[in-house]
């Protein structure tokens, strides 16, 4: 077992690499935890903040447990409705990482197949896709998770549209990511599709959706992913942002986002934990991804070493 | 001792996470003036090493860890950097095999050539420009003075080397290292540079490294020549002396695997083998029921075109013409002919060479009859039935199965992302040649050891394959289609002499079994008179001479093909 993992040690590269790399490994743990808190929350957080039953208004306003007027019950304090801050933090990172994951997966599966067709069969069809690829990429992310948010907003039911609020949420971010997706997938398959293994495929005479999926797909997936990690960033930060605005998730549900913004409004009359705590998350995760991704691009495109 | 250059036990050592890896080991080389000393030797010999280590530029991490270099009688190792950079360039001076990227695209000829110059020596612009003019004249530039302002794009790719060569001598350096420069060059313009290097070096007495893996540019020019194999010196001396009565067994297989021009071999022998692997459990490992007798025979059980008499293919009046019309353009343009006027025949069971230099339209033609290109107008023929164009044959269409090719570069024919065994066993799944998972498995393992390959091979991706393994797993795929008719597209140009000669002994060998017909493109003549019984020779998209191998090689009808067989170095140099 011990020799297995010395020469996997050496052998592999991303292994290897990794281990060379203090920075990537901090990050790897920052991300780790998060993720971790955020997936366990329902059994390590002191309290539901969904449960309205399981905070008083009376315990409003504790700041953290260590300064002078500190409760013991709230490790970190609580916030304007008497909600203990950790457990909200560790629900909102839940439910931001929920978003963020749903929406890049979304970006990636619409983005990554049209790429991948507009490369391929290139003419007309390229020409199309990318110049709506175009359009979209001139409008601001912000502006279209709006412009989605806006129109459903109008065309659904009040009730129906909270009930889908965070599907809406997750296509409005995932519409304003799919294009790196599509303009990297199409640059990698106009590189893929004049190798030779591609043409040996195409003279046996194999269907373009099986070349598309079973030879090019899986050679492209290194630079997607790289993409994915980077996206996965922009996509929590948006839906904090979203949050943040008012036309995200609603007020009472905990994300960062709406942490944020009910902080922000007690930050001058002394009650910074409100927002710096939810603020420190979000900053660590962000930066912690990023790092990661920043990772897999070095070590996926030789190149850049 | 040589009176310009020696080296002695020069040892270079890379630090890898694997551990120290010596690039090249107890090397001793001389030179006097005037001499050119070739480096030959495979991939991975260290050839180049030995001029980066020569010209003081091995890349970090590597390191000289013994040894000695001595330019005049003076060591080079004691040197500070600074006093090195300033030697360099002005004692020696170095070329490299791409023209096109060791010139600077944005400078035109005339300026980096006078700055070369007054980097190294104090002199005017006007007189720096003068001595650059001259230089180009002694490189044979025609028309210099004008030609001089023009910038590297404008030049030839053989004109381009000789200005790199003329930038190379202006600073008047006694030994110069040349790695690889001809090897992007078609065999004409690789001719004329060779004479160009012999002549510099007997009129200006500049000593010459020449670094190649071409054992006939070896025969061609040397004086003195070093085999090299995986970083040791394996013999060394007189050209005429190790090409002619080679001492060493690494030396006599080299050249036993080297293809002649001047007859037909029935197959390479006394060639350099893999090592044979002790029997470790790697190459026990066997599907059951799996053997190369099981593979040829369901290669032949096939059905069999019942006798055709005419040719296999049959080409008439083909043409194809690329960027006829653009995706949005509404004007028709010209576009550029690839192909005119092509009219081959292919007979059952033989070997039709295609030869031409680079942009002839050896591959066009390959792609035309497989599908991949649409010509433009003309008929072919396959077995007597039209054979429809491009994208108009079918997906199902017989010939998809029945025409099969093997590419050029064995490092992007396979799917670096499947295994071998999906690789080899995607045409038996597409075509249905198999009833279950556990019979392709069969036949993969079969097909394995027909090419002599381990059968454990198929559970493995292709990077953990060498290039002429991975040139044995595409013909392997090309095979279990049941093809009749074999398309081979320089099968072998991007493979060592050694193991060149291995492929085209295993293609002779299937070629025979399975009385395939086979096209053999290639743009070495020696390569294609191994394998073919009828030749063709193209040039500029337009056949100048077809026929038989045998009278071709003796006595070539047309122009083009005299130039060209008289153009290809070959060893018959060295025994005059």
């Amino acid at each position: 077992m011990l020799a297995y993992w010395r020469r996997v040690k050496i052998e592999n590269e991303l292994i290897y690499l990794f281990l060379r790399s203090p920075v990537t490994q901090v990050a790897a743990i920052v991300a780790l935890v998060s993720v971790l808190g955020a997936l366990l929350a329902p059994l390590i957080a002191p309290t539901n903040p969904y449960d309205l039953a399981s905070f008083d208004l009376l315990d409003s306003f504790y700041p953290p447990s260590w300064t002078d007027q500190g409760d013991p019950r709230f490790l970190i304090g609580t916030d304007d409705q008497g909600r203990d801050l950790l457990s909200a933090i560790l629900y909102g990172t839940r439910l931001s990482l929920l978003v963020g994951v749903s929406s890049v997966a979304f970006a990636a599966v619409l983005g990554t197949s049209l790429g991948i067709a507009a490369g391929y069969f290139g003419g007309r069809f390229d020409a199309v896709v990318m110049r709506i690829a175009d359009v979209q990429l001139s409008l601001p992310a912000i502006l279209t998770a709006l412009l989605v948010d806006g129109v459903t907003r109008g065309i659904m039911p009040r009730e129906q549209h909270e009930d889908l609020l965070l599907v809406v949420l997750t296509v409005a971010i995932g519409l304003s990511l799919w294009v790196n997706f599509a303009r990297t997938a199409r640059a990698s398959t106009f590189v893929e599709r004049n190798k030779e293994y591609v043409q040996a495929a195409e003279i046996m005479g194999l269907h373009p959706m099986r070349i598309m999926a079973v030879a090019i797909l899986p050679n492209i997936l290194g630079p997607l992913m790289v993409i994915g990690t980077i996206d996965l960033a922009v996509a929590i930060l948006l839906e904090a942002t979203l949050s943040f605005l008012g036309v995200g998730v609603p007020p009472n549900t905990p994300s960062l986002g709406t942490l944020i913004r009910v902080g922000t409004e007690y930050i001058f009359s002394g009650e910074w934990w409100i927002v710096i705590f939810p603020a420190m998350s979000l900053i660590f995760l962000i930066i912690s991804v990023n790092i990661l991704g920043d990772f897999f691009r070095t070590v996926l495109n030789p190149r850049l070493r | 001792m040589g009176s310009l250059l020696s080296v002695t036990d020069l040892t270079v050592e890379y630090p890898t996470r694997f551990g120290v890896f010596t690039a090249i080991e107890r090397i001793n080389l001389s030179l006097e003036p005037g001499e050119i000393h070739g480096l030959v030797g495979e991939s991975g010999a260290g050839k180049s090493t030995i001029g980066a280590a020569i010209i003081g530029l091995i890349a970090a991490p590597g390191y000289i860890a013994n040894g000695d270099v001595k330019l005049h009688g003076e060591s080079l190792r004691s040197l500070s950097a600074d006093a090195y950079h300033k030697l360099r360039g002005a004692k020696i001076s170095m070329i490299f095999q791409d023209p096109q990227t060791s010139l600077n695209p944005l400078l035109t000829i005339e300026d980096q050539m006078v700055e070369t110059i007054r980097q190294h020596s104090d002199v005017s612009y006007s007189e720096a420009r003068a001595q650059a003019l001259a230089l180009l004249e002694e490189t044979g530039i025609r028309d210099a003075q004008s030609r001089m302002s023009e910038y590297p794009h404008q030049f030839s790719g053989g004109m381009r080397q000789r200005v790199v060569i003329a930038l190379a001598l202006c600073t008047n350096p006694d030994l110069i290292i040349a790695d690889e420069p001809t090897t992007a060059l078609d065999v004409s313009i690789q001719k004329q540079i060779l004479a160009l290097i012999r002549e510099l070096a007997q009129t200006r007495k500049v000593g010459f490294i020449l670094i190649t893996h071409d054992i006939g540019v070896i025969a061609e020019i040397t004086d003195s020549v070093t085999v090299l194999r995986g970083g040791k010196l394996m013999e060394t001396g007189k050209t005429a002396q190790v090409l002619g009565t080679p001492q060493h067994e690494y030396t006599k297989a080299l050249m036993a695997a080297v293809p002649r021009l001047d007859k037909r071999l029935d197959r390479f022998s006394n060639i350099l083998q893999d090592e044979p692997d002790l029997p470790t459990p790697e190459l026990l490992w066997k599907v059951e029921g799996a053997s190369d007798t099981f593979a040829t025979d369901w290669l032949l059980r096939g059905e069999r075109q019942a006798a055709h008499d005419g040719p296999v293919l049959s080409v008439r009046d083909l043409e194809v013409t690329f960027n006829a019309s653009g995706t949005f353009s509404w004007r028709k343009s010209e576009g550029f002919k690839a192909l005119k006027n092509i009219n081959l025949d292919v007979m059952p069971g033989q070997v039709m060479g295609v030869i031409g230099e680079s942009g002839s339209g050896k591959s066009t033609l390959a792609k035309a009859i497989v599908g991949l290109v649409r010509p433009s107008a003309g008929q072919m023929q396959f077995n007597g039935a039209p054979l429809p164009y491009g994208r108009d044959r079918g997906r199902n269409h017989a010939a998809r199965r029945k025409i099969q090719m093997v590419f050029q570069d064995p490092y992007s024919s396979l799917n670096n992302r499947r295994k071998i065994e999906d690789i080899i066993g995607e045409p038996i799944r597409f075509f249905g040649l198999a009833d279950d998972r556990a019979e392709r498995r069969k036949i993969v393992a079969s097909v394995l050891d027909l090419v002599e390959m381990p059968q454990r091979a198929m559970l493995k991706y292709p990077h953990q394959f060498s290039g002429g393994q991975r040139q044995r797993i595409a013909v392997a795929r090309a095979l279990v289609a049941r093809p009749e008719f074999l398309i081979c597209d320089e099968p072998t140009s991007a493979l060592d002499v050694s193991i060149q000669a291995q492929i085209l002994n295993l293609l002779k060998d299937l070629q025979g079994k399975f009385g395939l017909s086979i096209l053999f493109i290639s743009h070495n003549l020696a390569v294609v008179r191994q394998m073919s019984d009828q030749v063709a020779v193209l040039k500029n998209g337009e056949l100048v001479e077809t026929g038989a191998a045998d009278a071709f090689f003796e006595a070539p009808q047309h122009a083009y093909s005299k130039l060209l067989l008289s153009e290809t170095p070959s060893l018959a140099s060295i025994a005059a």
